[in-house]
């Protein structure tokens, strides 16, 4: 069997025992893209000499010693391309440094391979707003595989990757992980240095691991955290040793079912598998609790005034003058600026800016910027309340399994509207997971349901102990 | 509160967008439906402070040290244009 198919700790036993060598696993993955890729399109690019080359350097002593990880192509490589999905950065741009996670993960032994599919900046949650090309769900290759972090969800899922890196503004490491039947983590705001991934809005951005297990989402997460100097907001804290949460009983752990969650709206298929998940937490030993979230509803309105805000800001660098696409044809300054950017951003790119300018634009700023900065405190403040009460709180990842391609293409508030669940713990910095929880009917298709567990701020440990139980449930 | 009147082309010369008048029609409409569902902050009483980001870390600095950074050569080489090692803009004065 290919080696493209297992996990994490099932190759770091093999190099152990000198079963397999890193280039043998390479070899393999590079089989299984080449093979796949023409019809799942999760992956940008690859370099199989240049991961062969580190494969042989990788110190195996080191805990991801010698494992491939994909990377998200917002996330600079150095010496890479690093394209964000975007006409703007695609062709022209290289990686001059390496991220502060890439260096964690070298750091671990790990060699990263390939660049993976994403919506244009992050922004979107189908993988359909890349302007580089379609990623298909393995599961159904007429559906999307969610997004932003599409590529890299569809590659775990695939089994073309062994596991990969993507990157949580709204949900997009969760949702495409929950819609492809994987596992998908969003550490705690502050966690993971963000120190070159591609900004987008930067008081929600986290990076995490997309994997085939929970206990894989640990060892990555292990090698990721930490303070890094150069992301002034990743946090000074103790790291635990998050694979000592694996293998743990959950009996006593309060379990939080937010009835505001719970509501019309949610596809039949997943609210029979969330209501089976909490039987089977139940059958663990957790205690469901009821909850309230008063203000879950506005969640949403609140993440699309901040989120374009940050990003009309964020944005503005792309200007045609240090890096990126640069307009042939204008004759002066502000031309050059204004073209540079119509050629370079895709439609939903240009959306978010023109949002995110407007609600920052003189005589507005009160009237959306401050309000959802407000409602922002209410939201974190039902949280806090909340995990007065409760160690986790649960909830579908995405209110239905995943839609067919082009489905939600001309509704952008329709697709915004299914971030309802995901949206509210970026608001909030909190730590959350996505794990696959059965699968819904849609069309005639089985798809996978995802299971979100939050956690409280930098409580991880908790979050992999209950997701690990759940999983070796079966 | 009544739908917000948007003016797309001031908006997108802010964001310096050069826009079709096609893509302003299509942004202008889409625009107007979004900031009409987001309008609904208006009707609550949000009576919490503002916070800008969720965590409780303020001014951050670091230790006033020298690291090496970028070389010239490294900082320009992703540069669209440049002349004289330096980047090339087009020309702002008469």
């Amino acid at each position: 069997m290919s080696l493209a198919t297992s996990t994490i700790s099932e190759l770091r036993q093999k190099l152990t025992t000198k079963e397999i060598s890193p280039r043998d696993i390479i070899r393999d993955l590079a089989t299984a893209v080449e093979e796949k890729n023409p019809s799942l399109g999760a992956y940008l690019g690859w370099d199989v000499e240049k991961a062969l080359a580190q494969a042989e350097q990788a110190d195996l002593s080191q805990p991801l010693g010698g494992i491939p990880i994909g990377i998200k192509d917002n996330i600079n490589v150095l010496g890479e391309p690093c394209s964000c999905g975007s006409k703007m950065l695609a062709g022209t741009y290289r990686a001059p440094y390496d991220a502060g996670a890439i260096g964690s993960l070298r750091r671990a032994g790990a060699v990263p391979f390939g660049r993976l599919n994403m919506d244009e900046f992050a922004m979107g949650s189908s993988t359909e707003n890349s302007a580089l090309g379609i990623t298909r769900n393995p599961h159904d290759l007429d559906r999307i595989p969610g997004g932003s972090s599409g590529g890299s969800a569809a590659a775990v899922a695939g089994n073309m990757a062994i596991a990969t890196l993507g990157s949580d503004t709204g949900g997009s490491i969760r949702q495409p992980a929950a819609l492809c039947g994987c596992v998908g983590l969003k550490p705690t705001y502050g966690r993971v240095s963000r120190y070159g991934l591609v900004a987008f809005a930067s008081s929600l951005d986290q990076i995490g691991p997309i994997t085939k297990t929970v206990g894989d989402a640990a060892l990555l997460l292990n090698s990721l955290c930490g303070k890094d100097p150069r992301d002034s907001t990743s946090l000074d804290v103790p790291v635990p040793d998050f694979t000592q949460a694996l293998g743990q009983d959950i009996r006593g752990l309060r379990i939080g079912l937010p009835r505001e969650y719970f509501v019309a709206g949610i596809h039949a298929g997943v609210s029979a598998a969330l209501q089976a998940a909490v039987k089977k937490l139940e059958a663990l030993g957790a205690i469901p609790v009821e909850i309230s979230l008063p203000h879950t509803d506005l969640g949403v309105s609140t993440y699309y005034i901040i989120a374009p805000a940050e990003a009309s800001a964020n944005l503005a660098r792309f200007d045609g003058v240090r890096y990126g696409h640069r307009s042939p044809k204008a004759n002066d300054l502000l031309e050059h600026y204004m073209m540079t950017r119509e050629e370079g951003f895709g439609p939903e790119v240009k959306r978010r800016i023109l949002l995110g300018t407007y609600v920052l634009s003189s005589g507005y700023y009160d009237a959306y910027y401050l309000k959802a900065q407000r409602a922002r405190t209410l939201i974190r403040q039902d949280f806090e309340k909340a995990f007065e009460s409760v160690d986790l709180i649960i909830s579908p990842t995405s209110p239905a399994p995943a839609h067919k391609l082009g489905e939600l293409k001309d509704n952008p508030l329709a697709a915004y509207l299914e971030d309802i669940f995901t949206i509210p713990v970026n608001l909030a910095g909190l730590p959350a997971i996505s794990l696959p929880c059965g699968l819904a009917v849609e069309g005639g298709v089985s798809l996978p349901v995802g299971l979100q567990m939050i956690a409280k701020p930098l409580d991880e440990f908790t979050l992999l102990r209950a997701a690990d139980a759940f999983e070796r449930q079966g | 509160m009544p739908a917000p009147e948007i003016n797309i082309h001031h908006v997108a010369k802010l964001a310096r967008l050069a826009l079709t008048e096609e893509e302003a029609v299509h942004f202008h409409a889409q625009l107007t439906s979004i900031l009409s569902h987001v309008d609904q902050l208006s009707h609550h009483d949000l009576a919490a402070e503002p916070s800008a980001h969720p965590t409780p870390v303020y001014d951050v600095v670091r230790e006033d040290v020298t690291h090496p950074g970028f070389s010239q050569e490294e900082a320009l080489q992703n540069a669209p244009r440049r002349v004289m090692d330096q980047f090339q803009i087009p020309k702002v004065v008469e």
